[in-house]
């Protein structure tokens, strides 16, 4: 089916669904490399003021992907809920919008609806909104997960203590994990991106962040980001797995880039469940995606860049994750130039994920040819604390030794929680003033070289 | 108020576990004012970062680079450029980076080169820098080793606003068996001048990462000149014996040796 717009003497004609929501995208380089973004500001909000018109109900017949061709396609519209869809069945995009920004579409409104929205839904109402409403509608969501701590809460924001190391040096991660606990970091997860992925040294990491865990009883969990079939064979050897990481895409030819399907993830997942680790909650999978993934696999089927990102997420939700994030920059200029478009894409990552119900994080960041430096990051930082973002990274200094690129520090998720009032996950929150590292008003103390963390790591 | 009470104030807070730096060379133990990081680490930071970026923006010193090449290995040198036109693009266009542009394509193609066994390219990447400083090193050891090993060399070539897969429209035009170029690497925030080496058996375009070799972090303090010279040789021999190149064709050459 086409869509038509005429703006004074000029009728914009779009194809199909999938050239729609690709000009209609604000513009990022990604969708100029892939060669689908609009030509001219006109043609955009052209584009923005058709799909403004289209009813929600079309997403559901008319597959940007093939329903045949494509798993991801089929596990959106075999799990769709039609009874949490009932209430905007009869919208348009343009007036659920309106709706989403409306009192009506409050927090627990918000979470009913998660499983009747497609990822498609959230993309295509996504590009009519400014950033103001992504973070207003965001802010409303509230998804909560839990393994050994809550995270989610409003009010919270939670950081993964990234400790990464050139070259799994244990001593140098142990340094880092301290200094990040030490500043209040680690809620979300202590997660390393190993620089091999031997599955020996994925073991002996997981074996030396699980003792600190339980020597310090500390309530957190942790992950080691190998390959999943890496992580299903430290299952099999009985190393001591918390959360089951992969990298995702929404294709399925994307998901084969990164060497898995559907049915593998499933087997991790119960691989996972079965260990039964958590304490207080069974998410046990963290996701991790990204704008332009599909592209540079090329397995977008000409699909606009966020629309695959959503399409990740329906991915994610499936396997009810402890923690989704989009490591928004860390792709490269050719997909997000500058400052203002890595800012753009991470709140439409964020909101999007948010309303379909996922524990949405984001890896504020970028590499050294983008366009962007730290007081971008600040400011995307500043605004996803007021989105209501689950949780951030906390790398030392911000700048990570292993994957060279920038991220958030330690000092920054202290200072978003202290100008905006937030607080750690509640279990880790009452540890941290157990340890003397915060106090009952949650401002963090000066550490003492006596103290017992630094007396027996160090 | 008083000098003395200002610097009695002390806003700074030093980490008590400043030793545990000797374990990595990640940013730990800054410290903190209120819940910021102290100055000083933030504009070591900042200094880090701008050496990172004028290593995307600068420029090859072509002049210098292939007066040098013709005096010291009398070899002819062309300055080539890509599709693309300036630095914006180059970062947001790969795919024009990895073209010739007509001009030189054809400039290549007049010379109707003889049969060569390797092809030396010379591209900035995302640090002309890196070329700047570790090319010329590289190649004093490297190219003296290739004509002992009995290997004959294509002109060199030296291309502007390059991405790796130039090498293969290159290597092609210059008739070689072997493309092999240095190219500059995304500069990290602890290394911006960091060059990259890619080997291509029988290179033409089309050819995807996993038909080539790479060798990466070549620079001072990186990997020595010596050992990757010793390395590329090795991998240019057995590339050539085996007819190969990328995942099939393994680097068994320690990294120490």
């Amino acid at each position: 089916m086409s869509y038509r717009y005429t703006i004074r003497q000029h009728t914009y004609t779009f194809p199909d669904l999938k050239v729609l929501l690709a000009k209609a995208s604000p513009y990022r380089s990604g969708d100029v490399l892939a060669g689908l973004a609009a030509l001219t500001y006109e043609e955009r909000v052209a584009a923005q003021l058709t799909l403004a018109d289209v009813p929600l109900q079309i997403f559901l017949n008319e597959a940007l992907i093939p329903y045949e061709e494509d798993e991801v396609t089929r596990l959106i519209i075999d799990t769709h809920s039609a009874t949490a869809f009932a209430p905007i069945r009869h919208f348009t995009v343009g007036e659920f919008r309106d709706w989403l920004l409306s009192d009506k579409a409050d927090t627990l409104t918000l979470q009913q609806l998660g499983p009747g929205i497609t990822p498609e839904m959230a993309a295509a109402v996504s590009k009519l909104m400014r950033n103001q409403d992504l973070i207003g509608v965001a802010q409303k969501c509230e998804n909560i997960t839990r393994f050994r701590n809550t995270i989610g809460l409003k009010g919270h924001l939670a950081t993964r203590l990234q400790p990464n190391h050139p070259t799994d040096h244990p001593k140098g991660i142990a340094a880092v994990v301290l200094d990040g606990l030490l500043n209040g970091s680690g809620d979300a997860v202590i997660g390393i991106n190993p620089a091999s992925d031997h599955p020996a040294t994925a073991a002996l990491l997981l074996e030396m962040l699980d003792y600190v865990r339980q020597q310090y009883y500390i309530p957190t969990q942790s992950c080691i980001l190998c390959h999943v079939t890496t992580t299903l064979e430290l299952i099999e050897q009985h190393a001591p797995v918390d959360l089951v990481f992969q990298s995702i895409g929404g294709t399925e030819k994307a998901n084969q880039s990164f060497g898995i399907h559907l049915a593998l993830l499933q087997e991790a997942y119960e691989a996972a469940l079965s260990l039964k680790r958590g304490t207080i909650g069974n998410n046990v999978m963290y996701f991790e995606t990204g704008q332009g993934s599909a592209l540079s696999a090329n397995a977008h089927f000409d699909v606009d860049q966020q629309t695959c990102e959503a399409r990740a997420y329906a991915v994610a939700r499936h396997f009810k994750p402890h923690l989704v994030n989009s490591v928004v920059g860390f792709i490269g200029p050719e997909y997000l130039y500058n400052g203002k478009q890595i800012i753009r894409a991470a709140l439409e990552d964020h909101f999007c994920a948010k309303i379909m119900g996922l524990p949405m994080g984001v890896d504020i960041c970028y590499t050294n040819h983008a366009d962007a430096d730290q007081d971008d990051m600040d400011n995307l930082l500043t605004l996803l604390g007021v989105a209501g973002c689950n949780f951030i990274m906390g790398v030392p200094g911000a700048d990570d030794i292993m994957l060279n690129y920038q991220s958030t520090s330690f000092h920054d998720a202290l200072y978003i929680r202290k100008v905006l009032g937030l607080r750690p996950a509640p279990e880790f929150e009452e540890w941290l003033l157990q340890q003397g590292i915060i106090n009952k008003s949650g401002q963090i103390l000066p550490v003492s070289s006596s103290h017992p963390l630094l007396q027996q790591l160090a | 108020m008083k000098k003395e009470s200002l610097s009695n104030a002390k806003p700074m807070a030093a980490d008590p576990w400043e030793a545990l730096r000797a374990f990595t060379a990640a940013r730990i133990a800054l410290g903190r004012t209120g819940v910021s990081e102290p100055l000083h680490s933030s504009l070591q930071f900042k200094l880090a970062h701008a050496h990172a970026r004028d290593a995307v923006y600068s420029e090859l010193n072509t002049p210098e680079i292939s007066n040098a090449i013709e005096k010291q290995f009398a070899l002819p040198v062309y300055l080539l450029q890509s599709q693309v036109s300036n630095r914006q693009e180059y970062l947001q266009r790969p795919d024009l980076g990895r073209k010739l542009n007509p001009t030189s394509l054809q400039q290549l193609q007049l010379l109707a080169a003889p049969v060569a066994d390797v092809a030396l390219i010379l591209g900035d990447g995302l640090s002309a820098e890196a070329i700047n400083a570790h090319a010329l090193p590289l190649l004093q050891i490297l190219v003296p080793a290739l004509r002992a090993a009995g290997f004959s060399l294509a002109p060199v070539t030296v291309v502007q606003q390059a991405r790796v897969a130039i090498s293969d429209e290159v290597g092609l035009a210059l008739n070689a068996k072997i493309a092999l170029i240095l190219i500059g690497e995304r500069p990290g925030l602890s290394a911006p001048d960091s060059m990259g080496a890619y080997l291509t058996y029988q290179p033409r375009p089309g050819l995807t990462d996993e038909s080539r070799n790479c060798l990466s972090n070549i620079r001072v303090g990186g990997l020595a000149y010596k050992v990757a010279a010793g390395k590329l040789l090795y991998l240019i021999k057995e590339s050539l014996r085996l007819q190969l190149s990328g995942v099939r064709l393994k680097d068994n050459v320690n990294l120490l040796s």
